[in-house]
């Protein structure tokens, strides 16, 4: 009935739903197309990237554009594709397992989707005016503050709106977290993937604000005649590179830890095994949030910090591989004994093991600063960072969406098509990055734009641009089976894994209000101990009442746009004043729907008991 | 059995009232000594103390004043308060990190 009303309806009336919405559930569908998008846009710099690298001396492409490629390739890989997609599973996911009805902030949520989108779009504007920023994802000074055009203006622009995002959703989701979990639902009771979602979000909170400062300091040399990293000035280009790395460490801990989560709650899934260790994997959580934050500097081994400052880097650094360690082995110990069950969501889970270790180990090369002097800016940190960022994150999301895919859209993908899909994607990362080491070893450096011929670089090479299409095929056929399940697959019960957690009690898809009681949580894996004791559902917590909804709204999209627009006045103020127009007119839209949401009232509504019970329970 | 819960409940309801007095004194003393500190901090630069002792002075002054806020007047000393003490002191060790960092290998 619902999907006749969806049609009814039109195409019209659902986008607008989706613009305005505040659910957390439809959040996340939005969060996992725009990153999506992101993610196809990135790869098809990478294709190009691994075609002008195909061959030596190859003119695919130009030097300048090869820059320009690597840079958005890396900038929107990390912030517009695996960030979003991240939150698309937190959204999804989260206030399910913790019991609750929505995030703390469900106003704020929709806003940090659309800040991000908004700033991603702005970034990639720049491809069509006249050049996109070419100063290496990481934007060191001084060639970022001294490169000509407007490419590391959209940069800066594009990524203070997007981090403002993430900043927000971070914030919203600690104090879901530690606010609206249900009765009973104990800090040592959370799943591993709301505990890594917790962290994560702390590190968020604590590492962004770095990267806002710096943007604006590099905002405020390149628009407005300050001299804070121009040397000839008194200023110091050294600054911008730790504010970087204070970010930018506790960054790829951001992209690692939620999947962690993904994979403890994936793999004692799919063993039918309590996780082995559940306090030590949450303690190893914490360390290695608390110890991401110590490291920073291992990025910056050959910029001359002095020999005392490299050793203590270069220990701390080496720390985090303990409880990097404790979790591979705690991960084994959980399937160890456990009845297996080889599903899609496992085999990533699985062929992430070995390839996330391979990363970690040249990790911890990397991080004996000695050594680094000769890996450092060669294919050997290319090759390191592709193992624990493709390795981990990324086969993390594809295990994750596989397996939540039934909660997020009522339906199972295709396990046969998945299977399909695993393989050559596994296999063409390892052509494409394990020989990337040992070009590396020879000498080849990052960031270059060819090679000559007779330098023995060009087997490797080749061998590598393989790889890529071979992932690319993977994950075209991945999106074949997002559309054949769409259209072929039956809908999905509400537990087709035999699931322990709380978002397995609940119908897949969830009804809008997700729990027409609260659930009352009896201890960790709370649906598994509920199914022990023979008993169907979830006890509730409450009689059945009236629950409470926010209001959709429109201002979160015109807020973000606001800042987009004023984003484009700050980067050609520059050329000619006028464009403070467009600052006033953004920065107006801004502020007057800022002054909107606060003056103007907005209770939510309920919905009514007797209704709830017509309904049923949702579960079909 | 019900006589005896109704006596620990009258058991705890004595203990909270002893509890909220000694929230009081508490509150009136710290507020005192704020108001003695600033009137130090004033004071000492008024006088034209010695900037050498002075800036130092005012910044412990300043501390102590910051953690009394903290402590007694937004209750972080009290039960419940244990995340948002983790998580405020978890921000002031990375921040401190930094400076040192900035003052120790940036501008040496
Ligand atoms: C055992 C854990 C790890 C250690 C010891 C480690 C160590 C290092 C070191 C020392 C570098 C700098 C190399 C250089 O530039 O010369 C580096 C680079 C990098 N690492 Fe890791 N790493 C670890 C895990 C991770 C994880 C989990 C991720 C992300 C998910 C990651 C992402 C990166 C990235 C993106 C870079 C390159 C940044 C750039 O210069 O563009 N690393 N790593
Ligand atoms: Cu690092």
């Amino acid at each position: 009935m619902s999907n006749a009303i969806v049609q009814q309806r039109g195409i019209g009336a659902m986008i607008w739903d989706y613009i305005t919405t505040v659910d957390h559930k439809k959040i996340a569908h939005l969060y996992l197309v725009a990153g999506g998008l992101f993610f196809l846009i990135g790869g098809l710099e990478a294709l190009i990237i691994r075609i002008q690298l195909m061959q030596p001396d190859s003119n695919f492409i130009s030097a300048g554009l090869y820059n320009e490629m690597i840079t958005m390739h890396g900038t929107t890989m990390i912030f517009l594709a695996a960030m979003p997609l991240i939150f698309a599973l937190m959204n999804a996911v989260v206030p399910l397992q913790i019991g609750a009805r929505d995030v703390a902030f469900p106003f704020l949520n929709s806003l940090g989707f659309w800040l991000f989108l908004f700033g991603g779009l702005l970034l990639n504007v720049s491809w069509f005016t006249g050049g996109a920023p070419d100063a290496g994802w990481t934007n060191y000074a001084p060639l970022s503050s001294t490169s000509p055009g407007h490419g590391v203006d959209y940069y800066v622009m594009g990524l203070q709106i997007a981090g403002a995002g993430t900043l927000i959703g971070g914030i919203n989701f600690l104090v879901t977290i530690i606010n609206m979990r249900a009765p009973g639902m104990t800090y040592m009771r959370m799943p591993l993937f709301t505990w890594t979602t917790f962290i994560t979000s702390v590190l968020i909170l604590f590492a962004f604000p770095a990267l806002t400062v710096g943007l604006f300091l590099m905002m405020f040399d390149r628009m407005f005649g300050s001299a804070f990293f121009d040397v000839t000035a008194g200023g110091n280009a050294i600054i911008w590179e730790h504010l970087f790395w204070i970010f930018g460490h506790p960054e790829v801990y951001i992209l690692i830890l939620p999947v962690f989560g993904a994979f403890s709650d994936i793999f004692s899934t799919f063993s039918k095994k309590r996780l082995f260790g559940y306090s030590a994997m949450v303690f190893a959580t914490v360390l290695i949030g608390f110890l991401g934050f110590m490291v920073w500097a291992h990025h910056m081994f050959t910029v001359g910090l002095g020999p005392i400052a490299n050793s203590i880097f270069a220990v701390s650094t080496m720390a985090i591989a303990v409880p990097t360690g404790i979790k591979i082995f705690n991960w084994l110990f959980t399937m160890w004994g456990g009845s297996i069950k080889l599903s899609v969501a496992m085999l990533w889970a699985l062929g992430f093991i070995p390839t996330f270790t391979i990363g970690g180990m040249t990790g911890v090369m990397l991080g004996s600063a000695a050594a680094d002097y000769q890996y450092h800016d060669t294919y050997f940190v290319v090759a390191h960072f592709h193992y624990v960022i493709v390795g981990g994150t990324v086969f993390g999301l594809f295990a994750a969406m596989h397996y939540w895919w039934p909660k997020m859209f009522g339906k199972v993908l295709n396990e046969k098509l998945g299977h399909l899909g695993f393989w050559p994607f596994f296999i063409g990362f390892h052509l494409t990055f394990f020989i990337q080491h040992f070009l590396g070893l020879m000498g080849m450096p990052r960031r270059y734009w060819t090679y000559f011929e007779g330098q023995g670089l060009a087997t490797g090479n080749l061998i590598s641009t393989i790889g890529a299409f071979l992932m690319a095929i993977g994950t075209l056929i991945f999106l074949y089976n997002v559309i054949y399940t769409a259209i072929k697959e039956p809908k999905a019960s509400a537990d087709p894994w035999d699931g322990r957690t709380l978002e397995w009690s609940l119908p897949s898809a969830p009804p809008f209000y997700n729990f027409k009681q609260t659930p009352l949580v009896r201890g960790l894996d709370p649906l598994w101990i509920e199914k022990m004791e023979g008993r169907k559902g979830i006890t509730p917590a409450e009689p059945l009442g009236d629950i409470h909804m926010p209001n959709g709204s429109i201002l979160p999209f015109l807020m973000s746009m606001g800042l987009f627009i004023a984003g484009f006045g700050f980067i050609y103020q520059v050329d000619n004043k006028l464009w403070f127009i467009a600052v006033a007119v953004g920065m107006g839209l801004f502020f007057a729907s800022m002054f909107t949401r606060s003056f103007k009232d907005d209770l939510g509504y309920h919905i009514h008991k007797e209704d709830l019970i017509e309904k049923g329970d949702g579960k079909e | 059995m019900s006589e005896r819960t109704e006596n620990v409940s009258r058991h705890k309801l004595n203990v909270r009232k002893d509890e909220n007095k000694e929230e009081m004194v508490q509150q009136v003393i710290t507020f005192a000594l704020m108001i003695l500190f600033t009137l130090i901090a004033f004071s000492m630069v008024i006088l034209d103390i010695s900037s050498y002792f002075i800036k130092p002075t005012l910044l412990l002054l300043a501390g102590v004043q910051v953690a009394f806020q903290l402590f007694y007047f937004m209750h972080m000393k009290n039960k419940g308060h244990f995340m948002p003490t983790i998580i405020m002191f978890g921000g002031m060790t990375i921040a401190l990190a930094t400076i040192i960092t900035f003052t120790t290998i940036i501008w040496w």
